[in-house]
């Protein structure tokens, strides 16, 4: 029997299941006073994913705040936190749109639907603000590369990613691999979109004018995902519990490139009042967002809703998060002319509601009245908690345990050792056998991908204006001092954005922490969020918008406080691009920005040492906005031909992957009263390596002496080593002082070989 | 006036606009022809774009090869209109047995994309014209079931009547058969190639700028004979 409104105020007593669905008794009390009845059982499910973690942003939002508070002042940003996307204007007239989300739980549990669904999903929020979705980028963590969870879950979801994005048309551009002991157990897929329109463009989620239409286009809807942002995302795994795969949603990427399309045209054709992507809650996000954003009022005749499985019923309907669906807003008068071009593309659509100004969203089954609550409560005014945080006890010790004593390779054959050990360190190796499974050229605008500091895109191709976009976070920063690790990936990701030769313009974030009920989590998220947003307003970019992924970890440990962020940049003529691979024989090598002796949270530390202790890298913004400014400037005038940023690895990985990308050996030499290890392995930030031509030497090294910021002559391209080095003439080596020679070869059978060995079939 | 080359889009075509604007800087004027649409314009010429055309349900290729458009197409191929299918575009011609053999999965099972070296064995196609024989050029390839597969004869047929149009270098990037990454017919009208020249045309996009001599050769061709 249906449990309709009226049912519900006959049956006061009734007991619902609320907790299974993830609610809490005080937030269901709340719901019933709300009502001020008990809810029907679709209101019940309706209230639990809208209000779970994952949609209501409750434990998050106390914290999240500061990033409006805390903005920069600009004029770039059209369109602000809050809507499925931040829109950004690149001048030009282009407006682009981008933003990271989070698939974790997903992909953790079925790695090849969960990573697909993730780049799904973030490609309907950009292109319901209007946008075509241009390229993709993702932030990806497992747990240690040998481990067997690892075999099983790195496969699928590199597998899953490029299945879904390769099918779609859109060019992976970047993103992260990262490998550390504390994803063992919640691997991290993090999913990256942007996408570009014309100003006049922009569409809003917003159900205007009473009488207009709500059109369910797309897919049909099914039994999968039932329950995946409550059930799934907002909850901690533990072992032994039941299989949570059903509430995994299955991608069909055919169908998400038909929808890409048939949007595309409606919006175009100006037949949409207002648009909005169903994901995380499906039609119980989308209705109740779109009624909340508009007139304040909607009905909705669920049984009109097309199905793939006739058995469901309305309570899964309404939580259903089949994937490849959309719902607009079109006027009476549009209808044809919208379900025409649906058509074109082989798109079904059907209207299922109607706009009003009840203030109220009802929602019918058959004749009966299943739904009927004001939408704000739903949408956005569920709970908000400022969950208890404290600065864990045992983060003094952590500090207190630096890397000082750690032995550090003293001769010379040590140190060319490390060297090699390090470039084949799983998280500074190549990656290349995970980003040869994505296509990285269909639309024929990436100017550059992987392996390059930034994926850079060209958005005009009459003027060549384009974007750049990095995402970077070291979580080892981030447990060491999740304050200054925040402002750490800000510091990189924008370093990296500006090290392309692109103006670094506005922020993305995906914060990925354990569980908001534990308070030394929260401390890690609070610490986290205050130092990103208070890191943006000292670089002048603002957040545009963002996500937060909880509960992950399995039982009582939390992952490293990963707060990735991702800066997009714009370039007026990608002509202008810097790449990583140096130029021809003769060319210099600077070192721009300090050096010091900072090995806490190092990657040699991690992967020689295995250790993790002490302050991380001082973040000093001032000197990174210097720093970005000197690499744009290079860029802009042409006096570099390539830049690197110094992060992961430090100035040694820096000058292997230039080498190896261009193919040209290098002599580098040790300036005078530094340490060769320091030099080699420190991760200091605020650094890169750039190369110059020699005519274009004094005018660079006189605009950093005006601009005061450091750089040291460290080296100088050179194809002819081979010889002097004891190898034949044309092999080429990298020779590193009077310390050791090495050459190309070796380096590159050490980078590559290590995960291409684990997985390669 | 320059010649007019179609570029068809099906639903789930990726690589379409990529070959219209190939055809746009090797100097033709492009023409959008869609799939549910059996005029082809008139155009001079046909592109069969990459992409996952009906998402590779069935087989990839198999469901686009009943297109509407199709059945044009087959018809004026047969008549001697240049037809060069890229990628998915290579598997609706075998498909639609305007050329032999057929693609299979990758033998690596992955999707690969990688710049590729190819050497140009024919210059007699209208697609290939331009090429000097012998020629080494890199373009990329991006596949998940590029694997070139055709029975003993119909390999030795190929190969004796010159009708391999390239042939991966240094790698053999998918299982292909005697390293053949493309065909053509025996007309030389209609070539299937599995790496993507239209991804070659720009130095800022592309590895390099080889694959432009696809469509020029075309477009050159179109010249002389009209």
């Amino acid at each position: 029997m249906t449990d309709t409104v009226t049912h519900a105020e006959q049956s006061p007593e009734q007991p619902q299941p609320f907790a299974e669905l993830g609610l809490k008794p005080d937030e269901y009390q709340r719901i019933r006073d709300i009502l001020d009845r008990r809810p029907t059982s679709s209101e019940l499910a309706m209230y639990s994913v809208m209000w779970s973690e994952h949609c209501s942003y409750k434990s998050s939002k106390v914290h999240l705040r500061q990033f409006g508070e805390k903005a920069p002042a600009t004029d770039a940003l059209l369109v602000g936190i809050g809507e499925n996307a931040g829109v950004v204007d690149i001048g030009g007239g282009w407006a682009v749109t981008f933003k990271v989300e989070s698939h974790n739980h997903p992909s953790f549990v079925e790695p090849y639907q969960g990573a697909a669904t993730g780049v799904g999903g973030i490609v309907r929020d950009i292109l319901s603000m209007g946008a075509r979705p241009l390229a993709v980028m993702d932030p990806l963590r497992f747990g240690p590369l040998d481990a067997p969870d690892t075999r099983r879950v790195l496969p699928g979801i590199v597998a899953g990613i490029g299945g879904y994005g390769n099918c779609l048309g859109l060019p992976n551009i970047g993103g992260e691999v990262v490998f550390d002991e504390s994803y063992l157990g919640n691997p991290l897929v993090n999913a990256l979109c942007v996408g570009a329109m014309r100003h006049e463009d922009i569409h809003l989620a917003s159900a205007r004018g009473v009488g207009n239409l709500v059109v369910l286009y797309g897919a049909r809807t099914g039994g999968d995902g039932i329950g995946g942002v409550s059930v799934l995302a907002s909850e901690t795994f533990s072992e032994g519990g039941p299989t949570k795969r059903p509430s995994v949603q299955v991608g069909d990427p055919f169908m998400e490139k038909l929808l890409i399309e048939a949007t595309l045209e409606v919006l175009h054709a100006g037949l949409v009042e207002g648009i909005q992507d169903l994901g995380g809650a499906g039609i119980s996000c989308a209705t109740s967002e779109l009624a909340s954003n508009g007139e304040g009022g909607m009905h909705v005749w669920l049984d009109r809703v097309l199905l793939r499985d006739q058995s469901l019923s309305p309570e899964e309907i309404l939580m259903s998060e089949s994937q490849e669906r959309m719902c607009a807003i079109v006027t009476p008068e549009n209808l044809d002319a919208f379900l025409a071009l649906c058509g074109k593309w082989e798109v079904e659509a059907v209207v299922i509601g109607e706009v009003n100004d009840s203030g109220r969203l009802t929602v019918d089954w058959h004749g009966e009245r299943i739904v009927d609550v004001p939408p704000r409560t739903v949408a956005h005014e569920g709970p908000v908690y400022e969950r208890p945080y404290h600065r864990p006890p045992w983060q003094d010790a952590l500090q207190a345990d630096g890397p000082d004593d750690l032995p550090r390779p003293s001769s010379a054959a040590d140190l060319r050792s490390t060297l090699l050990a390090m470039v084949a360190a799983p998280n500074l190796a190549s990656k290349s056998w995970i980003t040869s499974q994505y296509d990285r050229y269909v639309l024929g605008n990436t100017v550059l991908a992987q392996p390059e500091d930034a994926g850079m895109i060209r958005i005009d191709e009459v003027t060549g204006r384009g974007v750049a976009i990095s995402t970077d976070c070291n979580g080892r920063f981030a447990k060491l001092d999740p304050y200054e690790g925040a402002r750490l990936a800000l510091a990189e990701s924008y370093r990296n954005v500006a090290a392309s030769g692109a103006v670094p313009l506005a922020v993305t974030n995906c914060l990925n922490f354990g569980s908001p009920e534990d308070p030394e989590v929260m401390w890690q998220f609070a610490e986290a969020t205050r130092g990103l947003a208070d890191g943006c307003l000292e670089l002048g970019v603002p957040v545009t918008g963002g996500n937060v992924s909880f509960y992950n970890q399995t039982g009582g440990t939390p992952i490293l406080p990963t707060p990735v962020v991702g800066v997009l940049g714009v370039i007026d003529d990608v002509d202008r691009r810097t790449p990583i691979a140096w130029g021809p024989d003769g060319e210099l090598v600077y070192l721009l920005g300090d050096t010091r002796d900072e090995f806490a949270g190092s990657e040699w530390a991690h992967h020689v040492h295995g250790h993790l202790g002490g302050l991380p890298p001082v973040a000093d913004l001032q000197r990174e906005r210097l720093l970005g400014e000197i690499l744009v400037a290079g860029s802009r005038d042409g006096m570099l031909t390539a830049a690197h940023d110094v992060s992961d690895g430090g100035v040694a990985q820096a000058l292997v992957e230039m080498a190896l990308r261009s193919g040209v050996g290098a002599r580098v030499w040790i300036p005078d009263g530094i340490d060769p290890f320091v030099l080699l392995f420190s991760e200091s930030a605020g650094r890169a390596v750039v190369v110059v031509a020699r005519t274009e030497e004094l005018r660079f090294t006189e605009m950093c002496a005006a601009r005061q910021l450091p750089a040291y002559r460290i080296g100088v391209v050179d194809s002819g080593l081979g010889p002097d080095a004891g190898y034949d003439a044309g092999t080429q080596v990298l020779q590193v002082g009077d310390l050791f020679t090495v050459t190309l070869d070796e380096l590159a059978v050490a980078h590559e070989g290590t995960i291409a060995a684990l997985f390669a079939s | 006036m320059s010649p007019r080359v179609g570029v068809v889009t099906f639903p789930g075509s990726l690589d379409d606009r990529d070959a219209a604007r190939a055809v746009r800087i090797a100097g033709g004027e492009a023409v959008a022809l869609w799939h549910g649409d059996d005029d082809l314009h008139g155009v001079d010429a046909v592109v069969l774009p990459g992409g996952f055309s009906y998402g590779d349900y069935l087989r990839c290729g198999a469901i686009a090869r009943f297109a509407p458009v199709m059945a044009s197409l087959v018809d004026a191929a047969k008549g001697g209109l240049p037809v060069l299918g890229i990628c998915n575009g290579f598997q609706i011609l075998c498909e639609s047995h305007l050329l032999p053999g057929a693609l299979t999965r990758n033998d690596s099972l992955h999707f690969i994309c990688r710049d590729q070296r190819l050497r140009i064995e024919d210059t007699s196609s209208t697609w290939t014209a331009d090429y000097a024989a012998g020629q080494e050029i890199v373009i990329p390839l991006k596949n998940g079931e590029g694997g070139f597969v055709a029975d003993e004869r119909t390999l030795d047929m190929l190969e004796g009547e010159g009708r391999v149009v390239a042939r991966y270098l240094e790698v053999n990037p998918n299982g292909s058969r005697r390293d053949i990454a493309g065909i053509r017919n025996e007309r030389g009208n209609v070539v299937g190639l599995m790496p993507h020249p239209e991804h070659a045309v720009e130095e800022l996009t592309g590895p390099s700028t080889d694959g432009l001599a696809f469509f020029t050769s075309v477009l050159n061709s179109l010249v002389a004979s009209s």
